[in-house]
């Protein structure tokens, strides 16, 4: 394992804890964003483009918009 | 059951799946030693084989194309159970005012939808001759839709995607690909199996029928993305009414 591999690997770490730690919902859509990102840079650093492309879209577009939808339903628009 | 027998309950049964687990991590290969033999057969037959440079689009459309065609319909299955449970439910509806968002969000956000779009087809394009596929460049474009709702343009959003366009792009393409394997029937082999001219490697037109099932796969997909986009964002339409706002 090369220490790009370990710093990124330790970084995904970091993100889940953080993701998983997140109580407030708001900020959650943001953390789990950021989380995504360094999943992309792990799949990338692995020689998985393919992997990290679809990462990068489910990631930064499809799971922040049902996470906010949701948050939209809860509280309604504020 | 009692606060403590819950506690023993979980050390007893943590103690157990603690202690599988180490086992099983001990016994995985070392980090960067590739054991499976179908991976590396593949990385040195499929571009003679099959004239497609990028190998993973090779296997999903090709040595794989059942097990796609599977994928396939699980998100089918998945995006219909969504429009009916949510369309059901939804009255007739609301047509929200477009709220006015600053124009940096609204250039920003149509100028880089554009920019999506074309990434999306190129990404489509070129999925078996370089990373990317339909699977990724579907939802891609949906991204890039998605995007024309953020910065603030919903008629716009809802003008791109209208129902029938959506839901016949969803079917058109699962059952696209269910018919291309019926193709390869057809001309008497197994189904799914990649006929058509391989063309020269590299090239556009390579890889026999992969291109066509790489199509029909992108279709389906940025169909089902967008149509759970829309749904969602009626959802969102009609609890803004209903909450005044």
């Amino acid at each position: 394992m090369i220490p790009l591999q370990i710093a990124v690997i330790l970084l995904v770490a970091l993100g889940a804890l953080a993701t998983v730690l997140t109580r407030d919902i708001v900020r959650l859509a943001l953390v789990s964003g950021f989380y995504a990102l360094t999943l992309v840079v792990f799949f990338l650093v692995l020689q998985a483009p393919d992997v990290a492309l679809s990462e990068l879209v489910v990631g930064a577009i499809g799971f922040p918009m049902v996470i906010v939808v949701a948050i939209v339903r809860e509280r309604g628009d504020e | 059951m009692t606060r403590q027998a819950r506690l023993g309950l979980f050390a007893v049964s943590a103690a157990g799946f603690g202690t599988l687990l180490l086992w099983a991590v001990a016994g995985l290969p070392d980090f960067g030693h590739y054991h499976g033999v179908y991976g590396t057969t593949l990385n040195s037959v499929a571009v003679g084989e099959r004239h497609a440079t990028n190998v993973v689009a090779a296997v999903v459309f090709d040595y794989r194309g059942f097990d796609t065609l599977g994928e396939e319909f699980i998100l089918f299955g998945s995006v219909i159970g969504v429009a009916l449970l949510l369309r059901d439910v939804r009255e007739e509806p609301h047509r929200p005012r477009d709220e006015m968002r600053s124009d940096a969000v609204r250039l920003v956000g149509l100028g880089f939808a554009g920019a999506l779009l074309v990434l999306g087809l190129y990404v489509i394009a070129h999925g078996y001759l370089t990373p990317g596929g339909g699977f990724q460049g579907g939802v891609v474009i949906a991204s890039a839709f998605a995007l024309v709702y953020l910065a603030g343009a919903y008629r716009s959003y809802r003008r791109l995607t209208p129902f029938p366009a959506v839901d016949l792009a969803e079917g058109v393409g699962a059952g696209g690909y269910a018919l291309i394997g019926v193709v390869s029937l057809l001309l008497g082999s197994a189904y799914l199996h990649n006929f058509g001219p391989l063309g020269t490697t590299g090239s556009l037109a390579s890889a026999g029928s992969i291109p066509f099932l790489n199509v029909a796969t992108a279709i389906e997909v940025s169909g089902a993305f967008v149509l759970i986009f829309t749904e969602f964002l009626e959802e969102l339409a009609v609890t803004r009414v209903e909450t005044g706002a």
